[in-house]
Parts: structure tokens; C-alpha cells; sequence
């Protein structure tokens, strides 16, 4: 135990002499704290941040934390930095934040979020006429489960995702029941299973994801999305109805604590600076989910490969 | 002539309450009485955005003077989070200088070999080699697949959270004894630290300790420590009042009381006690790994987040593998004479702690060979194996060949025993229910448990969770029944057959700390989204205590009955159906209320495969990071759940005054 100790106290005094001696021209040797969620896109795409900012100099260090409830920590300061909210579930979030005036929008990372109902490939031969959602009105019946018949089942995501199905089915008179999924794991759970077996399934995906790259699939199209489809009940289709269009697609945004631009004015410029596009981060999602590379390879083949890209990041 | 009579009564009661049910609708239609079946959302108390409001005030405004309340807690923060990092620094990342890209690491973390030779070590001073053996085969389990990482990740913030718990709890539960008055105030307090699930005080925890692991450890110890607050008061209250005397005799202060006589005394039992904080520590870590612990809850999520079945199974194993070592190693710790043989001085230092000198050893021998040939300091990757195509494979193929029949089970269960106990539960008016919950309570105990029922009803009534609880009552209540039906027979199996019993006790072992969200993917795929599915989930988690108590109760009865039983030529089946199950019937009754409480909290869980319960209701306040409505949420469901604990234990404590094995008090 003397011996552990010992160690602790000379790497204690050893980091304290040291310290900020690597670090010059930076504002502020504090840790820049981004966070990290659960899904590979963004932590890719986080690590390739935090990694252009180490180059810059900067000090990073990664936090763990909830999508929704990292907001309060962005308002403190806890936190500095969000690389991923989506416009399509954490725009409300990221408003009500901006709003409070202590969390700042940083910009688009250039990746583009969809969201809509989705169905693999082989379904197309069982209702013809898809992609456009017109073709539902016929085969509802070909989606459907024994618990649903004849209605077709539609997998929508956790409730907290909103999307309106419910009110959308209802709108456009599809003959369809949907079913919440509880999770993200538990939505692409049924996937797989229906996949491997080449059975019926509509469900909600989104992009940037793995699963297109790994099934073959396609969207359904229904009529593009307005902002008065949503709040007009006379606008659209359906007369009566609001929400008789596809979903909302939108920007993939960057939040930050306010007090970042002030206390790192160099690393904020990167941050505003910074995008990628949703190409280049699905083959990487699909390098990190399909072919089990290591998420740390992928940041670093990135960084190697784009040098001049991310060095007049850091340089403006 | 009694019995018979209360039995009529209750069963005239349950038809009437199901002919109720059926036509309530219709019924409330006809005489305008609506608000009997829906509680009006007008008359909802807005509980819930009084809790958020309050804890807004706490957290930008409340002040003590000098220092803010939001400064109080973040210094608490500081204090776990420093000896946690100095943990984690030496089990898993080393000392490290400077940040990030720049960082150079100084001294490495203790190498595999030593940490392994440590913990044979402990084994061998705790029991004996073949603890050792245990223990060490188990730790090599982790380094051989992979795990080692993420595993010293997790043991880290059990080895931080425990000794917390473990003091916290020994104070409150000394305080407790002490002061029969605090024990009164705080027995509610810990109900409800067990009963409210964890997500519903995550935001609040988040509010006040910021972000990253200390807040998943604040969480753990919450969960965690009220087993050892009730296990302390009552070993204190075992220790025989002579010795105590005989403290008192010879003038000890009361300090040298509690902590010279009371505590050493009660040793075994307090060592019970720790041995609960660390099982239900690391049933913590994959909630703790959503809030920032890291380790092998995250790989658990984050493998099942793309589906990779294989991978989850293995960092979920490697849960119960670590839990099974630890669980071990501070069993035989609590058994151990606390006594030891003095060992004379005259001998040398190195012949007085052998193991230590050996361990020290090898630490410096691997770790300075390490520097050269890195596989004495890490576990080559390249020499880690993994079954994890196994177990997806697995799934593919039930799912392939058997989904058909599955779902012909499945389909069958949901129409002929979920459906009807939904529409019951869904089609009772609420006044009715509190009227049932009230009588249940005034006829099984006494006039306080009657208004303590009809208050925390009229609680989930008036805060407009009424709908969500009574599907709650359901989905626990159908996945009870099945978890009795299953559990208690393989408990009698475990007691009447030692073959059996051991491999029953492995499998429930097992079920009870391979985390959840394992097996509900593999199940999602098998069964789809549903309440099915959710039920699955349920029975498998809350099977252990039927199964556990069963057995215990079947086991104790006494032999001497049951000689006398064979004596009077008692057939092996009347044995069992006279004389065994009607005596264990008290522990049955325990186990089941035990049953009870596991499916309540498993609900939060269940969520995440898409129920709409009050769990779902926890899992949205969740992400919405809504205080205020996670709070109401959770404590609908800990109310739930002390109602039926205060119900079944009364009857329980009916049933044993019955057959004379407790007297009555009153």
C-alpha cells in the first residue's frame, strides 16, 4: 500500500511542476468538457472535434451524458460542448436552452438529419407502388401482425421522439396501428428480427444511421413537409387534418455553453468552423458498427486523411 | 366458523368488482357519471410543477449565507470525486500528465497479473485456496474475454461507492438505534429509497452534483444503502443485553459502547448487510453507465445499441462474473472468526504477511517486466477470445425456425390471461378501488394501515396517474402471477432435491444479476414490441425471491413435524401438501410480496421496450429532465409498492400467528 501511495504522490507533484508547459497560445488550459451519447455517429463525430481542438492545443476532456439532459449542465457550464441536436427531437430542447440566454447555437455540423417511415427492400414486391405513400392506402393489410389485423403495424419510435404518427395515420386515412417502441435498440431490434426473416415491417429510421447501410430499404415518400402542413388544419391534403405530410428534415446543430466563446475564443472559432457531411459520417458509422473498427481508428484515418480541411479550422 | 365466512366475502367482493368493471363504462354513461372511470384532468393537482419549481429555487437560488446551496452539493461532488479518480487512476487509466493528446502517462495502472494475484490473495487470507481459485478463475474470465478494462472501470466505482454506503448506513443505522424516534421517521424514508426507481431522482441528482460519475455514484449509494441502515438497527437490537450491561458495568462512555461492545458483537450480521450494498451496487451499473460511470454497463448498452447481441451477452456475463467473485470474497469475509490465532512478533516481518509480500512481488516484477513485454502490464488483445457470434447466431436461428410457434404462444397468452386482467384493472371506477385498497387494509391490519392506504391512493388519484397505475397494477400483477406459478414449485423442487436445489440456485443467481436489458433485446426480436415482451422481462427479474423464500420456508420446517407426519404413515405428496407448504406458507407469502417489489422495479426497465406505465411515465420525465414529473411518477410506484408490502406482510404475520410460530402482540 506504501508503494502505491508513493507512486500517487510523486505523479501528483510530477503533474503539478509540469503542468501547462505543453500549452502555449491557448486562452485557458481548462478542460474543454464535451459530451458523449450513446450512439457511434456522434461519438465519432465528437472525438473528431475534441481531436482537432487537442491539435489546436486545447485541453479536452469527454463527459458521458443524457441527450435531453445534458442541457442543464450546457447552462452551467458543467459541460461546454454538444456536437449532435438533431433538429427532428432536440430542437425544442436546444430553443428553450438558447432562450435562457447561457446556451449558444454553434451552428449546423453539415450533416442532414431524415427521419420517416422506412420498410426493407422486399417489400416493395408485396406492395407495389411504393415508394409513395399512396401505395399504403392499398396494402395496409400486407404490414399487418396478428395482433393488428387487418390493420398494418407501423414501429414508431420512444414516445419522447414525438413525429406525430398517430395524428399523421389518422390524416392521410391510412389503415395502419402504431406501435411505440420504448428505445432506439428496441425499434431496430425488430428490424433485424423481421429482416432475417423476410417478414413484413414498416418502421421509423433515421440517417445518419447504420441500418441503411446494412438492409436495404428505402423511405416512404409522402408529401413534403411544411410548416403550415403541421399547424394549418386547412393546409395539405386533407382539408380538416394538420400533419397530412412526411416528416420535418433538418440540420444537425452544434450547442455550447455561452461562456465558451469568451473563455476560448480560438477553440469556439473551430467549433463554429467545423462540418462534416452525411457521406463521409455514414461510412464511417457503418467502418464502426459493421466491421467492429475501432471507433479511435476511424477518428484517426479521418484526421489523417483530412489534415487540410480541419488545419484551416483551427487557423481562422 | 370464521374462515369460511371471509372467504365468501371476498370472493362475493371480487365478482361484484369484475361485473363493476365490465359495465362500468356503460354504467357511467348512463347515470353521468363519468368521472368515476376518468378522473377529469381539471381536477389534477399540479404537484409535479410545484416539485420542479422548488427545485429550480434550490438550485440558482437557495443560499446559506456564505455559500450556496448548489456549492454545498458541488463540494460534496469534489469529495467522492477525488478518491474516485485516484481509484480508477490505479485500476484502469494510470497517472497521467497533461490532457488529452498532450497527456504522457507516468506510472501505468496496476498490471493485470498483480491485480489478479491481489484478489487470489484476498481470497486465500479470506477463506481458503479454493476461494482463491474462485476468484482468481473469475478475474481471469474478464482478462481472457476482453473485459478487463471496462470490468476495473466498474470495480472502481464499487470500491467507492461501497465503503460510502457501508458508513452511511452504519450511522443512520446506529442513530436509528439509538433514537427510537429517528428510526420511526426513517423507516418511511428508506420504503421509499427502495421503492422509487432510480431514473425518477436521476435530474434532481444531475442538478445537484453536475455531470459525469459522481452523480452515478451519489445514485448507487442511494440505491444501495438502506439495507444496511434496517440490517444495523436490528443486529444492534440481536446483541444480547448482558454483554451490553456488562459495558455499562464496567464504565464505558457510550462511544466505547457502540463501537468497542455493540458494533463488534453484531460483526456477523452488519457483514450481511455489506454484502447486500455490494450486490445491489452492481445491479446499479448499467443505469450508472447511462449518467456517466462508464465500464461495463456502457459497453452493455452500446453494444446492444447496434445490435450486437453477442457483444452485450458478454459484457453482461462479465457482470455477474464480478459480482459472483465479490459476492464470494465478502461472504467469506463475513463468516470469517473475527478472532484470528495472534502471530508472534519474534518471527520476521516476511514470514508474518506472506501474501502480501507475494503480491508486492509480483506487482513490481510484472510491472517492471511490463515496461519491456507489454502482456505482464495489459492482457494481450490479440489472445482475448469471444463468443459473441455464438449467442447472435443463436437468436437468428430461434428466430428463424421458431418465430411461428412463439408467436402462436405469445398471441395465446395475450388474448386468454393479459387482455381480460387489463380490462379489469383498467375498467374499475377509482372511488371503488380506494374503497378495496382501504378495506384490504383495515381487515388485514388495522385502522392506521387502512388510512395510510386510502391516503396514497387518493395520491395517485389526485395527481392524475391513475390510468397509468392501474396499468401498472396489471402488467405487475399478471407477470407476478406467472412468476409465482413458476417460481414457487421450482422452490419446493430446490428444497426436497439438493441436486436440483444447486443448479436452481446457480440460475437464479444468475437471472438476479445479469443486467435486464441483456436478455429484452433478444426477446424484442423473438416477440416484438409489447406487453408480452415486457412481462417476459418482468418474470425473469422478479422470479428469484419466490423461488428463494419457497425453498427457505420448505426447508425450515421442523423435523420433528415431519417425523411425525411419516410416523402417522403420511404419504410423500401429503407431507409436502399437509404438513411442508401450509408451515412455509408465511415465507411463501414474503417471497411473493419480494416478487412484488422486484417487478415494480423493474417497470423503468420495461419502458425502454415501449409499455405505457408509470415506468414509461419515469422514462419520459427522464429525458424531458423534468423533476417534477419524474418524482410524482416514481412515487406513485413506490406507493404502489408499500401498499402491497404492508398488505402481504400483515397477512404473512396473520398466517404465522396462526399456525403459533409468532404470538400475537396486540
Amino acid at each position: 500500500m506504501t508503494h502505491i501511495l508513493k507512486k500517487t504522490a510523486i505523479g501528483a507533484v510530477t503533474s503539478v511542476i509540469l503542468a501547462g508547459t505543453a500549452l502555449a497560445g491557448v486562452e485557458s488550459a481548462d478542460p474543454i468538457k464535451l459530451t458523449l451519447h450513446d450512439w457511434s455517429g456522434q461519438l465519432i463525430n465528437t472525438q473528431i472535434m475534441g481531436s482537432i481542438l487537442e491539435e489546436a492545443g486545447y485541453n479536452v476532456e469527454y463527459v458521458q451524458a443524457d441527450y435531453i439532459a445534458q442541457f442543464a449542465g450546457l447552462k452551467t457550464g458543467d459541460l461546454t460542448l454538444a456536437m449532435e441536436i438533431w433538429a427532428t427531437t432536440g430542437q425544442e430542447a436546444l430553443d428553450e436552452a438558447t432562450a435562457s440566454g447561457k446556451v449558444v447555437n454553434a451552428g449546423e455540423t453539415g450533416l442532414q438529419a431524415i427521419e420517416e417511415w422506412w420498410y426493407p427492400l422486399y417489400m416493395k414486391e408485396r406492395c407495389p407502388g411504393l415508394p409513395d405513400w399512396n401505395a399504403l392506402k392499398d396494402c395496409a393489410e400486407v404490414f399487418s401482425t396478428a395482433e393488428t389485423a387487418p390493420l398494418g403495424r407501423y414501429v414508431g419510435g420512444p414516445v419522447t421522439w414525438g413525429g406525430f404518427d398517430e395524428e399523421r395515420v389518422e390524416a392521410l386515412a391510412l389503415d395502419f396501428e402504431v406501435v411505440h417502441a420504448g428505445t432506439d435498440a428496441a425499434l431496430f431490434a425488430e428490424l433485424e428480427s423481421a429482416y432475417q426473416r423476410q417478414a413484413p415491417v414498416m418502421l421509423w429510421v433515421y440517417v445518419p444511421h447504420w441500418a441503411p447501410a446494412k438492409y436495404d430499404g428505402e423511405f416512404v415518400e409522402f408529401p413534403p413537409y411544411s410548416v403550415e402542413c403541421y399547424s394549418d388544419a386547412a393546409a395539405g391534403i386533407n382539408p380538416d387534418a394538420a400533419y397530412d405530410c412526411g416528416k420535418p428534415r433538418g440540420p444537425i446543430w452544434k450547442a455550447a455553453w455561452a461562456g465558451m466563446e469568451d473563455k476560448w475564443p480560438g477553440a469556439y472559432a473551430a467549433v463554429q468552423a467545423y462540418t462534416l457531411n452525411n457521406t463521409e459520417m455514414s461510412a464511417m458509422v457503418g467502418a464502426v458498427d459493421l466491421e467492429g473498427q475501432d471507433i479511435d481508428t476511424v477518428v484517426a484515418n479521418w484526421m489523417a486523411d483530412n489534415k487540410d480541411r480541419w488545419s484551416a479550422w483551427i487557423a481562422e | 366458523m370464521a374462515l369460511p365466512r371471509t372467504a365468501l366475502l371476498w370472493s362475493g367482493l371480487f365478482i361484484l368488482t369484475w361485473l363493476l368493471s365490465a359495465w362500468s363504462k356503460s354504467l357511467a354513461e348512463a347515470m353521468d357519471l363519468s368521472w368515476m372511470v376518468k378522473y377529469p384532468t381539471a381536477w389534477v393537482f399540479p404537484l409535479k410543477d410545484y416539485i420542479s419549481g422548488a427545485m429550480r429555487w434550490l438550485v440558482e437560488d437557495a443560499t446559506f449565507g456564505l455559500f450556496t446551496f448548489t456549492d454545498a452539493t458541488r463540494a460534496l461532488a469534489w469529495l467522492i470525486e477525488k478518491p474516485y479518480e485516484l481509484v480508477r487512476a490505479l485500476l484502469s487509466s494510470g497517472f497521467e500528465r497533461g490532457f488529452g493528446r498532450d497527456a504522457v502517462q507516468i506510472v501505468p495502472p496496476l498490471s493485470w497479473l498483480a491485480v489478479l494475484a491481489g484478489v487470489m490473495a484476498l481470497g486465500h487470507y479470506a477463506r481458503d485456496w479454493i476461494l482463491a481459485a474462485i476468484v482468481g478463475t473469475s478475474f481471469a474470465y474478464l482478462a481472457t474475454f476482453g473485459q478487463w478494462d471496462s470490468a476495473m472501470i466498474t470495480l472502481a466505482s464499487v470500491v467507492i461507492a461501497v465503503p460510502i454506503g457501508v458508513a452511511g448506513g452504519l450511522f443512520l443505522g446506529i442513530q436509528a438505534y439509538r433514537h427510537p424516534l429517528f428510526d420511526r421517521l426513517l423507516k418511511p424514508l428508506l420504503d421509499l429509497m427502495q421503492t422509487i426507481p432510480i431514473f425518477a431522482y436521476l435530474v434532481p441528482i444531475l442538478f445537484m452534483f453536475g455531470f459525469g460519475p459522481v452523480s452515478a455514484l451519489v445514485a448507487t449509494v442511494i440505491y444501495a444503502m438502506p439495507p444496511m441502515v434496517r440490517v444495523t438497527t436490528m443486529a444492534l437490537k440481536a446483541v444480547d443485553p448482558e454483554i451490553k450491561d456488562f459495558g455499562i458495568m464496567s464504565g464505558c462512555t457510550r462511544h466505547q459502547i457502540t463501537w468497542r461492545i455493540l458494533v463488534p458483537s453484531a460483526r456477523g450480521s452488519l457483514m450481511l448487510g455489506v454484502n447486500q450494498v455490494i450486490m445491489l451496487s452492481l445491479n446499479m451499473v448499467i443505469i450508472a453507465s447511462m449518467i456517466g460511470a462508464g465500464g461495463l454497463g456502457f459497453d452493455v448498452l452500446s453494444s446492444l445499441r447496434r445490435l450486437d447481441i453477442g457483444g452485450g451477452f458478454e459484457a453482461g456475463i462479465a457482470i455477474v462474473i464480478l459480482a459472483i467473485a465479490i459476492d464470494r470474497l465478502s461472504q467469506a469475509f463475513a463468516e470469517r472468526d473475527g478472532n484470528t490465532a495472534p502471530v508472534s512478533t519474534e518471527i520476521s516481518v516476511l514470514r508474518r504477511h506472506p501474501r502480501s509480500f507475494i503480491v508486492l512481488a509480483v506487482l513490481i516484477l510484472s510491472m517492471s517486466i511490463g515496461q519491456f513485454a507489454p502482456m505482464f502490464q495489459t492482457y494481450p488483445e490479440a489472445q482475448t477470445l469471444t463468443t459473441g457470434a455464438f449467442w447472435s447466431e443463436t437468436v437468428k436461428f430461434l428466430n428463424i425456425s421458431y418465430f411461428d410457434q412463439f408467436e402462436a404462444v405469445k398471441i395465446f397468452f395475450l388474448k386468454g390471461f393479459m387482455l381480460p386482467i387489463k380490462r379489469f384493472f383498467l375498467g374499475i371506477p377509482w372511488p371503488w378501488m380506494i374503497g378495496i385498497v382501504v378495506l384490504l387494509g383495515w381487515k388485514f391490519g388495522d385502522w392506521k394501515l387502512a388510512l395510510i392506504n386510502g391516503l396514497m391512493a387518493l395520491f395517485i388519484v389526485t395527481t392524475g396517474m391513475w390510468s397509468k397505475a392501474m396499468i401498472t397494477v396489471y402488467l405487475c400483477g399478471a407477470s407476478v402471477l406467472i412468476a409465482s406459478v413458476i417460481g414457487i414449485p421450482l422452490g419446493v423442487l430446490a428444497a426436497v432435491n439438493k441436486r436440483a436445489g444447486a443448479i436452481i440456485g446457480v440460475v437464479i443467481d444468475t437471472l438476479q444479476t445479469l443486467p435486464s436489458f441483456v436478455y429484452l433485446i433478444p426477446v424484442v426480436m423473438l416477440f416484438r414490441i409489447g406487453d408480452f415482451t415486457a412481462m417476459i422481462a418482468i418474470v425473469l427479474y422478479s422470479l428469484t425471491p419466490a423461488v428463494r423464500y419457497t425453498a427457505h420456508g420448505v426447508a425450515s420446517v421442523s423435523s420433528e413435524l415431519i417425523e411425525a407426519g411419516v410416523v402417522s404413515g403420511c404419504t410423500r405428496w401429503q407431507i409436502l401438501t399437509r404438513i411442508r407448504l401450509p408451515l412455509a406458507l408465511p415465507d411463501i407469502l414474503l417471497g411473493i410480496n419480494q416478487t412484488i417489489m422486484l417487478a415494480l422495479s423493474m417497470l423503468v426497465i420495461t419502458a425502454l421496450v415501449g409499455t405505457r406505465d408509470l415506468g414509461q411515465e419515469v422514462y419520459i420525465a427522464l429525458t424531458k429532465a423534468d423533476t417534477g414529473r419524474g418524482i410524482v411518477a416514481g412515487l406513485a410506484i413506490a406507493f404502489i409498492a408499500i401498499i402491497a408490502d404492508r398488505i402481504i406482510s400483515a397477512s404473512a404475520r396473520n398466517a404465522r400467528i396462526r399456525f403459533g410460530l409468532e404470538a400475537a402482540h396486540d
